[in-house]
Formats: structure tokens, C-alpha cells, sequence
């Protein structure tokens, strides 16, 4: 069993009548609910939280893509995943992902993945997801009915660029490029596993399939209403003969520990009640523009992650109800270590995202509950799955040796102007030395 | 009438409503909502001409949608569908998207339109009179934004909601198949390049408002009519965007008098 630690990096501090006064949280939220002096200290927040999660043990580190909203505050996951790089060692980096319809041409991707790869000792995870109808459709103006033609295009694009031994030229509906030359490639070669996030489409199961992807399903239903969904890919992984290996699916799954069930509830459920009152307060007209989703999915009767249906199902639930009903894994070790284990095995997953820092949970309960998982679940649960071999996880084949370490900067006072400036005098030597 | 009419060798399988039997040919283009099973305002102008009314391709049960990628392939389209109709030359008349559409049509080859009608087309984008975006419209906001009169009958009869859910998941299915079609020429923005074709049109043009239409606002006209050199503006009294039906005799009215004058 592999563990991700996921954050969405919320805005913490959207006023208490938000759901009711507010039109939604995402395309047309007003810019004065955002104070940048407070989300300089949230990012910085939020970047330590993710470091803890590397010194605790954890095997990947993900970030994510949205516009326009106070859920996720990741407009580039790039910068986050690059600000990573530098003070982490161990976890990989899940870029869950870049929307790469959206990019033109969408080899900046291709190159700026690169780049996280080459930067982190190949350690990326490359996410490739539609995106949402709010980020996709309204925030960025992509015409509903052709996106996931032109996601498509763009991800055989990317693929032939990080592929290709030589120059190539590519002719697409989209794109045209007459000289396709990526620098730098990959280090892991050719390329980064690939993870492809959904939330729920069925074309996503077939193209996952067919391409040895890895599907992660992102859902805020939790994992007792996720089985219809890992139950529908696994159906579909059956059909084309495919091995049902548990490293192919993913599952982002709320999870919150304290020291027992009760003190569970008082830590977090305020928390909670911010994530699904306020943080998806999207509005209905938002969710799904038309020609989003396809109709094959519309009729497979795949519920919305965000909008009035979504909304109505969870009106009125309280603390208990999330936990039965299985939105929130929560309570003491020992229960999160029962109620995760039935869950991963009721999905047959082999990659758990956790969502531990949620909605307005401030820093020291966001470690508490890390601290708590990484200790006292964590190792009960990985003799799950061990006799899957994960082939959807980076090989960390580069050599110790080879590792580049950020070196030690000296910061000495040189009054040049009047000015204070740091000397990277010891970055020069380390470097020489190897 | 309903029959299939097939375009170039059933490539496209057209619904094509037909209205009237003698009279000069006259091309509707509907607005993003489609065409309804029966169309009372077509039916009035089925007295005085030959109504051809075909569902776009993507709309009820016309196919070949995915040959259509923008305002380009759109016309052609509607030029092909002229040729193989026997009318390469007709009176043209449109409705908001359709609107938009058969301008373009006049542009693009400006033989085709004998005559120009466009009611409260689209095609244009004024920053200090935006569109309100009918695609985020829940159910209950589409009916103010285009009706006059939101509670009359007709207004309530477009925007109701079955209760059944076979009933419901049909209506929804083939709304978002629709309006997915749609976004092809209207979204995010429905200005497609149309301001700098329109000096093309060459046919004298109709312009048909409703006076309180709160979707695409009557100031509009004006880049039109600007543009356009032989046209005109009839504003139609107590009609918001679906002229059709809050004012149907003032509509079919002011039609024939352009038509047949």
C-alpha cells in the first residue's frame, strides 16, 4: 500500500455566511475575499505541511490545478511542485495535474514536467486530468463540446515529445508545430508514470486502460459511494483483459486522527463543515457546462462532484454521517487503521491520496493528524497489496551519489549600497569537491 | 412536416421541418434552444411561403454535428443544404444563434440571401452590455432572461420541469446536446469574426428586436445596422429575446411586409 499526502491548499478564511451570501466559491467569487498577506502565509503554511509529510515517511507529495477559487489555490501546481523540489528528498512529486488542454502549445507541459523531473532526481508523478468544468469551460473559455477532443490531441502530443528520439513536426486539429525538440527530457526514461485523475467519466476508464495509466479517482463522496465508480473501472480493466493490479487505481479519501473517536469529532468536524459548505459551495449553473460531459456519461448516471445534486445529497449531514457514511475516514489510529484497510480493500486500491489538511484546519491539527497517520497507521498497512508489484510509481534508479543536495548557503553581511546580500561562497566548493 | 432530408449523401441526416406549399422559398435558422415539434410562428409563415426549418446538425435527431467545427464549416453547411434543396437563392431568416448564422451565410456568398431577416441575432460583443451567460442559467433564471413577460404561458411551457425522470433525463440529455452544439459558435463569447465580414452582406436585412429583450439587449442592432448598408431596425413592442412567441403577429407581420414588399 502506497500513501500520497494531498493537499488542495484552500483559502482558510471565507467569512461564516459564505454559503448563503456567496454566489459560488469558484469562477465569480469576489477578489476582495482574498487578503495576499494572508495567502503569503498560507502558501508557506501549506508548502511546510507537505515537507512534514516528506519527513514523515510518506511516498508522494500532490498538488493539483484550479482557477478562479478559494477551494484550491494552485492556478500552476508547477511552481508548488517546484518549490518542493529543493527541500524534500524522499517522497515523489504528484503533479495531479496539468490540464493540458488548456496549454497552447501544450509542450509546455511536456517541458516544464520535464524540468520537475529533472530537478527532483526523477521523482514526478505526471497527472494529466480534464479538469473541471468550472476551470476548463468557464474560467478559461474552452468550448465545452470540443475539449476533450483537443485534451486528446494534446496528450499525444506531450507522449510523442517526451518519446521521440528525434525532431519531429506535428499537424494537429490544435496544434501545429513544424519543430517538436524537447529540452530538457524526462530523467526517467522515457517518461514519468502517468496518473490520470477522474471523477467518474467512463471514457477515463478505457483510456487508462488502454494506455497502462494509472486512474485516480477523486472524489469527495468518500470511499462507500467511490465503489460504484473503482467497481466500473475494474469492470472495464476486466472486459480488456488487463491485470486488476491495486497500484492502477487511486482513491482520495478525507482522513483525519486523533487521539480517540470523540476527540476526533472536536478537532475536526468545524473543519470538515467548512470543506463541504463552504470550499464546494459552487454554484449549480458552474458544475457542468453543456457538452462537458459526454452523454455516455450523463446516461451512466455518474453523479456531479460539485453542483445542486452533490450539494443536496450531503444538506443536513452532521459529524456522524460523514464518518457512516464513509465521506471522512476519522477517529482514533485504531479506527482509521480498520476503517482504511476495509475501505482499500472494498475498492481494491493500491494508491490512498489523503486529503489531511481540509478546509479551515489550522497548522498544528494538520500535523497532529499527519504525525498520528504516519506513526500509527501507516506501517500497520503496508503489508497490504505486497504482492502487486507498483508499476505506476517512479523506480528511483538514480544513483545516491549522483543526488544533487542543496548546498548550504552562507549568509554574511556585505554592505554594498547599503544593501544586505547572501554569499553562496560554500555552494561553490561543495559543487567543485564532487 | 417532418421528413429526413439527407446532405451530401446522408453525411449529414437532417430533421427538416417544413411549412406551407406554395410561396417563395424562405430558410429558418433557429436560435441555441432548437426547434420545437411544432412552431405556431412557422406555421403563420407557412401561409405566405415555403418554410424550410431543418434542426442543425447536433440538434433532435439531425446528425453529422462532429464535421462542424466553427462558423466556416457552418456555412458551407447551410450553402451545400441550399444547392441540394433547389433554393440557392432565398429569402433567409434567423433567430439569435440562427441569426448570427445566416448573416454569415450572406456574407460568406452574397448571392445567397435574397432577402436578410435577423431576429435579435448574435454575433456580437459590447464590454459595457454583456450577454448574460445562458449556458451557467439554472431553469428558474432562464425564463426572465427571455421572455418579457416570464409568467405567461409560453414562457412557462419552454422552462417546465417533468416530473417524470424518464421524461426529465430525455429533456436533459438533448438540452446539453444542444447547447454543446451551440458552444461551438458561442462560446465563451459569441463574437466569431462577424464584424469583419458583415459589410459583406449585400441583401436588404431586417433587423427584428424585442424591446425589452434582456438576453442580447436592442443596442446590438446597431452594430448591425452599422455595418450592414441596406438594412433597417423594427424594434417589437412588449417581446423580450423569444419574440416568436410573445408577439407572433407583430413578428410574422413585420416578415411579410419585408418580404413581400
Amino acid at each position: 500500500m502506497k500513501f500520497t499526502w494531498f493537499h488542495l491548499m484552500p483559502y482558510r478564511f471565507l467569512p461564516e455566511d459564505f454559503k448563503e451570501k456567496y454566489h459560488s466559491v469558484w469562477v465569480d467569487i469576489p477578489r476582495d475575499l482574498y487578503d495576499p498577506k494572508v495567502g503569503h502565509r498560507l502558501y508557506n503554511d501549506y508548502l511546510d505541511q507537505l515537507e512534514y509529510a516528506d519527513l514523515m515517511g510518506f511516498d508522494g507529495l500532490g498538488v493539483n490545478e484550479h482557477h478562479q477559487n478559494a477551494y484550491g489555490l494552485m492556478p500552476s501546481p508547477n511552481i508548488m511542485a517546484a518549490a518542493l523540489t529543493r527541500r524534500t528528498r524522499n517522497a515523489n512529486l504528484v503533479v495531479l495535474g496539468n490540464s493540458i488542454a488548456l496549454y497552447n502549445p501544450p509542450i509546455r507541459v511536456a517541458e516544464e514536467f520535464a524540468m520537475l523531473d529533472v530537478i527532483s532526481g526523477g521523482r514526478l508523478i505526471a497527472g494529466f486530468p480534464v479538469g473541471t468544468s468550472m476551470d476548463t469551460n468557464f474560467c478559461y473559455g474552452e468550448v465545452p463540446a470540443t475539449i476533450r477532443e483537443k485534451y486528446y490531441e494534446a496528450h499525444d502530443l506531450i507522449i510523442k515529445a517526451w518519446e521521440s528520439k528525434d525532431v519531429f513536426s506535428f499537424n494537429g486539429k490544435y496544434t501545429k508545430l513544424r519543430y517538436v525538440n524537447l529540452w530538457p527530457k524526462p530523467l526517467q526514461q522515457p517518461r514519468p508514470p502517468i496518473w490520470i485523475p477522474g471523477g467518474g467519466s467512463v471514457e477515463t476508464y478505457d483510456f487508462c486502460a488502454d494506455h497502462d495509466y494509472q486512474y485516480s479517482f477523486l472524489s469527495y463522496f468518500g470511499y462507500i459511494a467511490g465503489k460504484k465508480v473503482a467497481d466500473g473501472y475494474w469492470e472495464v480493466m476486466a472486459k480488456k483483459g488487463k491485470e486488476l493490479n491495486p497500484f492502477s487505481l487511486g482513491f482520495a479519501q478525507v482522513v483525519a486522527v486523533a487521539e480517540t473517536d470523540e476527540q476526533a469529532e472536536k478537532d475536526y468536524a468545524a473543519h470538515m463543515d467548512y470543506f463541504y459548505n463552504r470550499c464546494l459551495h459552487v454554484y449549480d449553473g458552474f458544475a457542468d457546462a453543456p457538452g462537458y460531459r459526454t452523454v455516455k456519461t450523463i446516461k451512466a448516471g455518474v453523479l456531479g462532484q460539485v453542483g445542486d445534486r452533490a450539494a443536496m445529497r450531503r444538506e443536513g449531514l452532521k459529524w456522524k454521517d460523514f464518518i457512516d457514511q464513509g465521506y471522512v475516514i476519522a477517529g482514533s489510529p485504531k479506527t482509521v487503521r480498520e476503517r482504511l484497510r476495509e475501505a482499500m480493500k472494498s475498492l481494491n486500491c493500491g494508491h490512498l491520496m489523503l486529503l489531511q489538511q481540509i478546509g479551515s484546519m489550522p497548522p498544528e491539527l494538520v500535523r497532529k493528524s499527519t504525525s498520528l497517520f504516519a506513526t500509527e497507521v501507516m506501517p500497520h498497512m503496508r503489508d497490504l497489496w505486497s504482492n502487486f508489484e507498483d508499476r505506476w510509481s517512479p523506480k528511483r534508479d538514480l544513483p545516491q551519489a549522483d543526488f544533487a543536495k542543496p548546498a548550504n548557503v552562507h549568509f554574511q553581511k556585505t554592505e554594498t549600497n547599503g544593501t544586505v546580500r547572501a554569499a553562496a561562497s560554500a555552494s561553490a566548493e561543495v559543487r567543485s569537491s564532487k | 412536416m417532418i421528413t429526413t432530408q439527407k446532405v451530401l449523401n446522408g453525411k449529414f441526416s437532417l430533421e427538416m421541418h417544413t411549412y406551407g406549399n406554395g410561396g417563395e422559398p424562405l430558410l429558418f435558422m433557429h436560435g441555441a434552444g432548437g426547434l420545437m415539434p411544432v412552431e405556431p410562428f412557422l406555421e403563420d409563415l407557412g401561409k405566405h411561403f415555403k418554410v424550410y426549418a431543418p434542426q442543425f446538425p447536433g440538434y433532435g435527431d439531425s446528425t453529422g454535428n462532429e464535421y462542424i467545427d466553427d462558423v466556416a464549416d457552418a456555412v458551407l453547411f447551410y450553402h451545400e443544404l441550399m444547392d441540394e434543396l433547389g433554393i440557392p437563392t432565398a429569402n433567409i431568416v434567423g433567430h439569435s444563434m440562427g441569426g448570427m448564422l445566416a448573416a454569415e451565410v450572406a456574407a460568406f456568398d452574397i448571392h445567397r440571401a435574397k432577402k436578410l431577416v435577423l431576429i435579435a441575432p448574435a454575433g456580437f460583443w459590447i464590454d459595457e452590455t454583456p450577454i448574460p451567460d445562458l449556458f451557467a442559467a439554472q431553469l428558474t433564471e432562464i425564463a426572465p432572461l427571455l421572455f418579457h413577460d416570464p409568467n405567461s404561458p409560453a414562457a412557462q411551457m419552454m422552462t417546465a420541469i417533468p416530473s417524470d425522470f424518464k421524461a426529465l433525463e430525455t429533456m436533459y440529455v438533448e438540452r446539453v446536446k444542444r447547447l454543446a452544439t451551440a458552444s461551438k459558435f458561442l462560446w465563451p463569447i459569441p463574437d466569431r469574426g462577424l464584424k469583419k465580414r458583415a459589410y459583406r452582406i449585400h441583401a436588404p436585412t431586417l433587423l427584428l428586436w424585442g424591446d425589452d429583450d434582456k438576453l442580447i439587449a436592442p443596442v446590438y442592432a446597431k452594430e448591425f445596422t452599422s455595418r450592414i448598408k441596406n438594412s433597417k431596425l423594427e424594434l417589437i413592442k412588449n417581446a423580450g429575446h423569444m419574440v416568436m412567441y410573445e408577439q407572433q403577429e407583430a413578428l410574422v407581420g413585420a416578415i411579410r411586409n419585408f418580404l413581400k414588399g
